[in-house]
């Protein structure tokens, strides 16, 4: 493939391609346990973008072993292992460093057809765009390290997090997308960006349709911003067109970076409500149509107030 | 005067040095040293939401913000007036339409004579009138306008479903919520 995708795919036969991908990172929230659940489902969440099936998994750990409770480490791996169940992802085995800083992630390899492969590129005009989980993680991480995130707030970040994007791909393969990415450290319009790159189309966000976890829009104005949400936006800036009527919130949140964030699926119009409605039905409660990709301002992103 | 020097701090840190700042002087202008343009707008946004005045001095990618808290004095001032904590979309328990009839007519009420509260909280099935479909929605945008605080509970707007749905005001949560009670001269339950 000739552009970076979220993981890399290897064609064995016609019908089977093997996806690999690798992910590790320190705390984001204070329970090792919580923190093991949301490595794995962030790790995973590459394979799922591009509509692969994860079956085996390799841990990486860092952890210092002089300075911290070996408890932690266990706690983290249990929680860690636990959300792999859930996957239907076998641990195949791992490999731990001794390291000031604690990280912990995986290595994982799953399979796809080769033909079926889901890339970023591919959305035509028309498509509509839908985004699976709300943002605001980057932000709440930034609060919990300030000691400043309720625990109400924390705790539904956290489980935002931590929950698969499983489901999310599946339905999405069933219904049929066009394209697909999922939202990580350059935040929803970074990762848009990616999609309509070099094309002759451009995309369309309505501020009012973006989910928000609770809590985000007040810690933001209390300055709990992350640095990658400013170095999101001087990136990404040239490229993103903010309209009236669009508070400055929502023009911030759209390059909050994530962690362990939503898919972002581009899917004919005809078939968007459909893969709404499943989503739904399958618990995928945050779900929502928040833009759509246009014939005009190609390789743009035009955010406005909503949809008109 | 209070210099606090956050120069070379990761984000969140220099919020909180001032946070901590701010909290330990009574009422002087205090000035914060950063030398990135992320920690510079983080300690504007979180002065500012302290109600304080934020200037900036930039200086070959040092910044200088003086933060004064005139914000907050006035706001010490208008916790004299009541804070009114609507915790129901009705006044009294009794028949429900009567309840919301006197409800709506306490709060078109409030408009007509001084002084007006503070603050209003909207807590449990109180949040029924800062979102959609409430018959209060001019009057409570009035209020604002005039200088009243209107908060609704978060959780409740989530619970109710209703968090898009907000029309008026902000959302709060519970921390802030008893911080104010607690340091309000007055409080009117409904």
């Amino acid at each position: 493939m000739e552009r970076i995708e979220d993981a890399g795919v290897y064609k064995l036969t016609e019908e089977l391609a093997i996806i690999q991908t690798v992910d590790f990172f320190t705390p984001i929230v204070d329970d090792p346990f919580t923190f093991g659940q949301i490595a794995v489902a962030n790790s995973l969440s590459d394979v799922y973008a591009m509509g692969g099936k994860p079956l085996t998994a390799l841990n990486i750990v860092c952890f210092p072993i002089q300075s911290m409770d070996i408890l932690v480490l266990r706690e983290i791996l249990k929680g860690g292992i636990e959300k792999m169940k859930e996957a239907d992802v076998v641990l195949a085995g791992g490999h731990s460093v001794d390291d000031q800083e604690l990280k912990y992630g995986l290595a994982v390899t799953g399979i796809i057809h080769p033909g079926r492969v889901l890339r970023k590129e591919g959305s035509q005009p028309g498509d509509r765009l839908i985004l699976t989980k709300p943002l605001g993680t980057g932000i709440i991480s930034t609060a919990i390290k300030a000691g400043l995130a309720s625990p109400e707030v924390a705790e539904k970040a956290a489980r935002t997090m931590a929950t698969l994007n499983r489901k999310a791909s599946e339905i999405m393969l069933e219904v049929g997308a066009r394209s697909c990415t999922d939202i990580t450290g350059f935040g929803l319009a970074g990762h848009a960006a990616e999609m309509i790159e070099g094309t002759a189309t451009g995309i369309v966000l309505y501020a009012d349709s973006i989910p928000v976890l609770p809590g985000t829009r007040e810690l933001a104005e209390m300055g709990m911003i992350p640095g990658g949400l400013y170095r999101n936006r001087d990136y990404r800036q040239p490229i993103v067109q903010i309209n009236t009527g669009v508070s400055e919130f929502m023009s911030d949140i759209i390059f909050d970076p994530q962690t362990s964030g939503g898919l972002l699926i581009s899917i004919a119009p005809e078939k968007a409500e459909i893969l709404l409605e499943r989503l739904h039905q399958a618990g995928v409660q945050e779900v929502s149509l928040i833009g759509e990709v246009t014939a005009s301002s190609a390789g743009r992103i035009v955010v406005v107030p909503g949809r008109t | 005067m209070k210099i606090v020097d956050a120069r070379n701090l990761p984000c969140p840190e220099p919020v909180l040095k001032t946070k901590q700042a701010l909290e330990a002087t009574s009422g002087e202008t205090i000035t914060i040293l950063v030398n990135t343009p992320e920690a510079c707008q983080n300690v504007q946004r979180f002065a500012r939401s302290q109600g304080c005045t934020v200037e900036i001095l930039e200086k070959e990618n040092e910044y200088i913000l003086e933060i004064s808290r005139t914000g907050i004095k006035e706001e010490q001032e208008k916790s004299f007036a009541p804070i009114l904590m609507i915790t129901s979309d009705q006044l009294g328990t009794g028949d429900e339409t009567l309840g919301q009839l006197l409800l709506t007519t306490f709060i078109n009420t409030l408009t007509e004579v001084k002084p007006r509260p503070a603050k209003m909280l909207f807590i449990n099935r109180g949040v029924m009138l800062t979102t959609e479909g409430s018959r209060v929605l001019d009057t409570l945008h009035q209020l604002e306008k005039e200088g009243v605080q209107i908060f609704s509970c978060g959780t409740c707007l989530n619970h109710y479903q209703l968090k898009d749905k907000l029309k008026v005001g902000k959302i709060t949560n519970m921390y802030d919520t008893v911080s104010s009670l607690l340091t309000a001269e007055r409080i009117i339950r409904i």
